[in-house]
């Protein structure tokens, strides 16, 4: 028998969902799907980390390879143009035609655009698809201002874009009286804004755009009241608009206000048709978020394959999000109010916290609430609404938190949710089916969770309380798991650098005898000479240490292909005088090395043998440049542009401020290199928020943006401090510094460190700028001790006959060279020679 | 010193009496010159060879100097340490282990790399390679 075909129109999230609930299920329908854009389904949900650094193919659903292993057929950059109900056809540009048995609509929604004049001049955008970013991110280059029409979810996720895209002075423009309208009150609303504003954003409220301005391109935003905004682009998010158009030429059911008319099996007016996601309207109401979205998918694939009987009954719309680092979430009946209920509500202006729960006027039950500023409580307020679990004697303890002195439950109350109590609401995973991850399969990290019950994998809002309840779980079955070295360490990290720090040991062997086992080997050798480095700061090559520290840091040199040295003296800021460059090019001449100018604007030698080595530092040193630590985990080059000493839009002398800060951090080990960059201005010339901690000028001083790199895996740095004086900008590095390296795992970048960090850039924000830990005084120490503690270990070495003494390639032949290095031309200089063998 | 052999026969202890060779033991350096808990480089003609010292394990081995993996003369920068009690070096490219008692590669490879006999009399250390 022939296989039935299904057809879906939509390869957006939902759409994607429903192949991939369908396949799971059944494989005894031909599926065929028609998207319109040019990739593969992607996460929409997640669409401002593109500018954060994630690749399209970071956000996308499925691998490349996904649609063939399901033999799936999939037809990209092909929208369907017509649909013959009568004959089961549709029709794609091309003219060709395809049958099918059942046709699933998931073509999603369109940004909603207003009626407003002059709406198609250039700089105006819509916030939707990945290309649309792509053209946002073209135009912000060269745009200094911005606005975003729309106050609600989706317009604020607009407005962190635009900052991250650089846009310091971006504007919301909302036509209601308030943020959010759909989720929070106006007490809500008020706090969000102030929050907002705090981070520098515009809110405009009960404005209503009757005018874009400008020639050609947008210059300014004219407002029924007769107010102007001068903005040098525009991107509209004022809701969304169902893609109905298609279903509505072939003569499906539409409301009066969009959406394809379907019952509680998603089915249209057609029984061969179903619409699922945006484009749906299920009882008068489009359901804009990702959860339902998928809830429909289910219900649509569990009908087809198993001819189920599951039915679509509305959706709790409950939503948490994190809007540019202020958190927001509303659940259950947010909106309710007295007499109907009794409400809560805690109000804190200093740190911007507002919550308020809705309970039952006997006080028994939790019926909705809403967070801003605060929302750890939000998944167990949401459980205990939804499960309608008793509330305690003091219901106010649960945004409160207990005040009693008493020692609050340990697990937060997971122990009272249900196994029944549903966690992710996108997948549809129950706590039951977490802890059977962990005491049935072994699972003992959120990827692996992810990866056995695909919980957290939707719109990530569970991932805390599922790491909770792993822990939980764990905690209950007696596993304990740590990061430890190997096998003659038995700590972490962070444990063992505290415990060298409490007994002030200073060599390797005295670490490995009095705190380890074994003999050592090359993961902690290298690991313990780095804290011993960030503690004490004393010469590496001495107290036995040489032997425990990794290849290139043993010859204070980068290892190159052949068995060649290479050497990078540092050149603070990029700043040299033409004479040090003579000197430079003389040493190249005279030992005969490649030259080349490296990314972090300091000049590197190529090809120096072994022996050469100490020479060749000494002719450098005695002309007056030191060690770059391009060999090691450290401190490697504070980049800068040139600055307001020379540049007509410099802002503040980024040079001398660079010079300043390399200098200051010079030689400081840490968990793994350390790159830094000073930028004169927003143009941001030195690619300041590509580094680990990155420096802009601004018109009152400096902002500082931490824990970026470049690298295989590309991730801007976060803003955490602005218009600091340059002392200031000097202690909260330091405060930084010393807490990544104090915390961090081993070889680890910044970037990653903070990926990991629970509470990411807002609790690091609090560690560093409000000293939450009551740290900052001991760090600012610490670092002063590692600064004073510097010296040139190149001059050190040079100095010392007993090191020097090991810089040469045979013990009975010291002074002849490796005759197996060997070397080609190219290009008037030399290169090393390929693999011998692959 | 350089190249200074001493010739020699001694018999391995072995379960198979017959089992005797002549060794030539090459005077590679003397004990102060090794680096502790790590490698140099011995020059004997044209060969390479790698002499640790494992001052911790009051140990001494040599290996070829050259990495199978990538033909890098570069063992004897190696770190030297144990995997649970054999002997080790890690070779400074990329990290391979192999036994130092018995050359064999650790990380998993074909490769092995040779090894030779070391001992140390008055002061100096001989590195034993068959005649």
């Amino acid at each position: 028998m022939k296989k039935q075909q299904i057809i879906v129109i939509g390869n957006g999230m939902v759409g994607y969902k429903f192949c991939e609930k369908l396949k799971s299920k059944t494989s005894s329908f031909n599926l065929i799907v028609f998207g319109e854009e040019p990739r593969r389904a992607y996460d929409r949900v997640h669409l401002s980390e593109y500018f954060n650094g994630k690749t399209a193919e970071d956000l996308s659903l499925s691998t490349e390879s996904w649609y063939d292993e399901q033999e799936i057929t999939l037809y990209l950059n092909t929208p369907v143009t017509a649909i013959n109900r009568t004959e089961k056809k549709v029709y794609t540009p091309n003219g060709l035609s395809y049958d099918y048995d059942f046709l699933v609509f998931a073509t999603g929604s369109a940004a909603f655009v207003p009626h407003i004049e002059g709406i198609e001049k250039e700089g105006v955008f819509v916030y939707r698809t990945i290309e649309d970013l792509d053209l946002i991110s073209n135009y912000a280059q060269k745009a200094q201002t911005a606005a975003v029409i729309g106050g609600g979810l989706l317009g604020l996720e607009a407005a962190k874009a635009l900052i991250d895209l650089g846009i310091t002075e971006t504007s919301i423009i909302e036509f209601a009286s308030r943020l959010m309208p759909r989720q929070i009150d106006p007490a809500g609303s008020d706090m969000l804004k102030s929050k907002l504003t705090d981070l520098g954003l515009k809110i405009l409220l009960n404005k209503n755009t009757s005018l874009i301005e400008g020639e050609e391109s947008i210059t300014a935003l004219k407002f029924s009241d007769d107010s102007h905004l001068a903005v040098d682009m525009l991107v509209i998010s004022a809701g969304i608009k169902p893609r109905d158009e298609l279903a509505k030429a072939c003569g499906l059911e539409v409301g009066p206000r969009g959406g394809i008319v379907v019952n509680e099996k998603m089915l249209t007016n057609d029984p061969s048709v179903f619409a699922i996601g945006e484009c749906a309207l299920y009882d008068g109401m489009i359901y804009g978020l990702i959860a339902p979205g998928y809830e429909m998918a289910e219900v649509v694939a569990t009908h087809l394959a198993e001819n189920g009987n599951k039915t679509f009954n509305g959706f709790d719309m409950s939503t948490k999000l994190k809007l540019i680092g202020v958190d927001v979430a509303s659940f259950g009946d947010n909106f309710i109010n007295e007499p109907d209920c009794r409400t809560i509500v805690f109000e804190d202006k200093h740190k911007g916290i507002y919550k308020r729960i809705n309970i039952s006027n006997d006080g028994k039950y939790l019926l909705g609430g809403i967070l801003i500023g605060d929302a750890a409580a939000y998944n167990m307020l949401l459980q205990t609404a939804t499960n309608n679990i008793p509330l305690p004697e003091h219901p106010e303890e649960l945004i409160l938190g207990s005040r009693g002195g008493a020692e609050g439950s340990a697990s937060g109350g997971l122990e009272n949710l249900p196994d029944s109590a549903l966690i992710c609401s996108c997948e549809g995973i129950t706590k039951g089916g977490i802890c059977s991850a962990v005491t049935d399969q072994d699972c003992e990290n959120i990827d692996q969770i992810k990866k056995c019950t695909k919980a957290g994998t939707g719109c990530g809002g569970c991932i805390p309380m599922v790491k909770d309840l792993m822990l939980y779980t764990m905690k209950a079955q007696g596993k304990y798991v740590r990061n430890v070295i190997c096998e003659h360490f038995n700590y972490s990290r962070q444990e063992l650098y505290d415990l060298v720090h409490i007994h002030e040991i200073k060599s390797y062997d005295e670490v490995l005898d009095s705190l380890g086992k074994g003999d050592g080997c090359e993961v902690c050798k290298p690991l313990v000479s780095s804290i011993l480095a960030s503690l004490w700061n004393e010469m590496i090559l001495q107290k036995g240490n040489d032997t425990a520290q990794d290849s290139n840091d043993r010859f204070l040199a980068n290892i190159q292909k052949g068995g060649s040295y290479s050497v990078v003296p540092r050149i603070p800021g990029g700043e040299i005088t033409p004479e040090k460059l003579i000197v430079i090019g003389e040493v190249a001449q005279k030992y005969g090395l490649y030259t080349k100018i490296t990314g972090g604007q300091r000049i590197d030698l190529f090809g120096a043998h072994l022996s050469d080595l100490p020479k060749i530092w000494e002719e450098l040193i005695n002309a007056g440049f030191e060690s770059g630590h391009a060999y090691g985990k450290a401190l490697r080059t504070v980049k800068s542009c040139v600055g307001s000493t020379w540049c007509r839009f410099g802002l503040q002398d980024s040079v001398s401020f660079a010079i300043e800060v390399e200098e200051r951090y010079r030689g400081i080990r840490a968990p793994h290199k350390i790159k830094s960059a000073v930028s004169g201005c927003i143009r941001e010339c030195a690619e300041a928020q590509s580094k680990d901690f990155g420096i802009i000028a601004t018109e009152k001083g400096w902002n500082l943006y931490v824990c970026g790199n470049g690298g295989s895996k590309p991730q801007h740095a976060l803003l955490l401090a602005t218009d600091l004086d340059s002392a200031t900008c000097i202690r909260y590095i330091d405060r930084f510094l010393m807490f990544y390296i104090r915390t961090a795992d081993p070889l680890t970048r910044t970037a990653t460190w903070l990926n990991k960090m629970d509470g990411g850039i807002d609790y690091l924000r609090n560690v560093v700028v409000n000293d939450s830990l009551g740290m900052a005084a001991k760090w600012e120490a610490e670092m002063e001790g590692l600064v004073a503690a510097y010296q040139c270990e190149w001059k050190t070495a040079i100095e010392n006959p007993a090191i020097r003494k090991r810089f040469s390639h045979f013990v009975n032949a010291p002074e002849e060279k490796d005759p197996t290095i060997q070397f080609v031309d190219m290009r008037g200089q030399k290169r090393t020679e390929e693999w011998k063998t692959v | 010193m350089e190249n200074s052999l001493e010739n020699q026969t001694s018999t391995l202890n072995g379960t198979d009496n017959n089992m005797e060779t002549t060794i030539n033991w090459l005077a590679a350096c003397r004990v102060e010159d090794a680096v502790e808990n790590g490698g140099v480089c011995v020059k004997h003609g044209e060969e390479q060879i790698a002499l640790f010292y494992f001052t911790r394990r009051n140990e001494w081995y040599a290996t070829q100097n050259e990495c199978p993996h990538r033909k890098q003369m570069a063992l004897s920068r190696g770190m030297i340490g144990s995997s649970t009690d054999e002997p080790k070096v890690a070779c400074p490219f990329h990290k391979k282990t192999f036994s130092l008692s018995t050359g064999e590669c650790l990380s998993g490879d074909e490769c092995a790399i040779k090894t030779y006999p070391v001992k140390v009399e008055d002061g100096t250390v001989f590195i034993g390679l068959s005649a």
